[in-house]
């Protein structure tokens, strides 16, 4: 088929917004290489329809039921080598970290991993990932012939108004797949006891980050949250150490908060940190590095020693509000 | 049982980062070079178990001649041996490129159970574990918190997204890549720093690079894309600038 396609991702017949954010990616590399962006997922029960691709791969085999990383190479790489498409999309979800290197590894490709932009390059399209916890952009570019095999980034591409449209034709493609080449069996998903804290709700947060270095300096976070009536939150390394329990985790694989305030205090600002706070409608960062990435969705931000600063603005704000 | 531990050794978190003089990569002259965290988290989860199950733990990292102090740290720390892969050229290498690599020097060791970080802090490619596995045909499972060995193999607690975990089980050989957070990682005593000296590590050298699948083309700092209002002045001076954003625009005063 040449040109895109997308590899979407559902859970219990709906999709997930990072699979339409792929879509949007797969029509912008669509436009720069030429042909048509077409899509697949696999075992939805073709229930779910989406519109604005050429066409819905709708892979379907009772043992794609439940996710294993074995079961979906073994139908992708049936399905990539039945269309040819020139380049393979997938939304940067823990799923696809888990399957998509594998994938890639048996067409001899490498994937190019959560990648945040795209533009023309000399020689075929460039693919911006980010280095060192986003302190740094780097260009990629394949450079073996074949498949290219793309993760895309959470929040990098504009998902509004993908996946309506004309409905695709949905063409089922039924692959060849036994259990015995199935090694792993998956449990279903649980959460952790329940929870105390609900972020979430949370009109004001502070979040704390490794920058306070060690365990004692969460007491003066608590006095600046206690002073502003906020919540206290942190990022993961705080967490893994046991300093503040893991409910209070905000990123990827901790909460989703939207707080009016989000104050970062120490925070670097790690793609999986930001996933989970973008959506805070102010955000004020006090990081002492000035290339620190948090300040990249900080509305005030101030560099300096968060250790001379916190205890001055707990302080004012106890001031403020006699 | 026996396991291998790939470790990658990658600067220090608070290095200044400046971009080398070609734009291909990062300037190495003054930087400090750590463990890569997750790795350290597999370490420990190695450590554990072999403690629980009993066996050996070997620690294998590629890279130049600086490694060889991850690799001694890990020994002190209680890694039985190691195997340091001598390779000037990780640039020169993607993925597929390092996971050959550590496929050929595990194939010698036949271990039981291979662990490696969930991503690496420079690159940040969260493949080479998945990839390895690929590469030596064993099952593999991703952002692993707990290890647990049972009669038929293992059982492993996978972190999915938004807090919600799934247990996975699979027989041996198999590989796991590990996330940060699953035990309390320990120092080395001064008892293993001095063990550390008698143990052995192996080199091992990398076969020539071969062609690469993708290229790393450029490497430059992010333009901003926000404009992000700084407050300046002595911490006292900041704190009244904060105070009055906190009252009159974010209004949570
Ligand atoms: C699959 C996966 C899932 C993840 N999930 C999450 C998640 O849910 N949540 C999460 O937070 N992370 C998550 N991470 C980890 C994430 O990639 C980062 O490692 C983490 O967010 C870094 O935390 P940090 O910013 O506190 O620490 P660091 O990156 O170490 O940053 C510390 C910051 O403090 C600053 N600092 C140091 N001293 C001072 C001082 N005296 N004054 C002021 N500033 C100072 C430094 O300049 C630096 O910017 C995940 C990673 C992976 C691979
Ligand atoms: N040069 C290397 N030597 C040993 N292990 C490595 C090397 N590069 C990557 N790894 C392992 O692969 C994991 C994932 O790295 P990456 O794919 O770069 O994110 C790391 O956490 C290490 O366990």
């Amino acid at each position: 088929m040449s040109g895109v396609l997308v590899v979407l991702e559902q859970r219990e017949g709906e999709l997930n917004r990072m699979s339409l954010e792929a879509v949007a990616a797969g029509h912008l590399l669509a436009a720069k290489v030429g042909g048509e962006c077409s899509a697949a997922m696999l075992s939805s029960g073709g229930g779910l329809k989406v519109g604005g691709v050429a066409k819905l791969y709708s892979v379907e085999h009772e043992l794609l039921k439940d996710y294993t990383a074995d079961g979906y190479c073994a139908v992708l790489e049936q399905l990539v080598k039945k269309l040819e498409p020139g380049y393979v999309l997938f939304p940067h979800t823990y799923q696809v970290r888990d399957f998509a290197p594998a994938l890639a590894t048996r067409f001899g490709q490498v994937l190019i991993s959560d990648v945040v932009a795209m533009h023309d390059g000399d020689v075929g399209p460039v693919f911006v990932r980010q280095l060192l916890q986003g302190k740094l952009n780097a260009d990629y570019r394949q450079t073996a012939s074949g498949p290219c095999f793309v993760s895309v980034q959470a929040g990098s591409f504009r998902a509004e108004g993908e996946g309506s449209g004309a409905e695709a034709a949905v063409d089922v493609f039924v692959p060849e797949l036994k259990p015995e080449q199935i090694r792993s069996k998956p449990g279903e998903p649980f959460r952790e006891s329940a929870q105390t804290v609900d972020l979430s709700v949370a009109p004001v947060i502070v979040s704390v980050g490794r920058g306070i270095g060690e365990e004692g300096n969460i007491a003066m976070m608590q006095e600046l949250a206690d002073a502003l009536g906020a919540e206290l939150a942190a990022s993961r390394p705080i967490c893994d150490n046991g300093w503040l329990p893991m409910e209070r985790q905000v990123g990827s694989s901790g909460q989703t908060v939207s707080p009016k305030l989000y104050l970062a205090v120490g925070i670097s600002g790690a793609i999986q940190h930001l996933v989970g706070m973008k959506g805070s409608k102010a955000v004020i960062a006090i990081n002492k590095d000035e290339h620190a990435p948090i300040f990249e969705v900080a509305d005030f931000g101030v560099v300096g020693d968060l250790f001379e600063i916190v205890p001055e603005l707990t302080k004012a704000v106890l001031a403020a509000k006699g | 049982m026996k396991i291998l531990v790939a470790v990658k050794q990658v600067p220090e978190r608070d290095a200044q980062i400046h971009v080398a003089a070609d734009g291909k990569w990062i300037d190495e002259d003054d930087l400090s070079y750590t463990i890569n965290e997750p790795d350290a988290y597999a370490l420990e989860e190695a450590l554990q178990l072999k403690e629980k199950n009993g066996g050996e733990v070997v620690v294998v990292c590629a890279g130049p001649e600086r490694v060889t102090s991850t690799l001694r740290e890990a020994l002190a720390k209680g890694a039985d041996r190691a195997i340091h892969i001598e390779a000037d050229d990780l640039g020169e290498r993607d993925t597929l490129g390092v996971a050959r690599m550590l496929a050929e020097a595990v194939k010698g060791e036949s271990p039981d159970l291979i662990l490696t970080g969930l991503q690496s802090d420079d690159l940040g490619l969260g493949q080479t574990g998945v990839v390895l596995a690929e590469l030596l045909g064993i099952p593999h499972a991703t952002i692993i918190m707990q290890v647990e060995k049972t009669d038929l193999g293992l059982r492993v607690k996978r972190e999915l997204e938004d807090g919600w975990f799934q247990h996975v089980e699979m027989p041996f050989p198999a590989l796991l890549t590990i996330q940060s957070g699953g035990n309390k990682l320990r120092y080395a005593t001064l008892m293993g720093i001095k063990k550390a000296k008698t143990k052995e590590t192996a080199t091992f050298s990398a076969s020539a690079a071969g062609a690469k699948a993708v290229s790393l083309e450029k490497v430059y700092l992010p333009e901003k894309q926000k404009r992000t209002e700084m407050l300046t002045g002595t911490p006292a001076e900041i704190a009244a600038k904060l105070v009055e954003k906190l009252k009159f625009d974010v209004r949570v005063l």
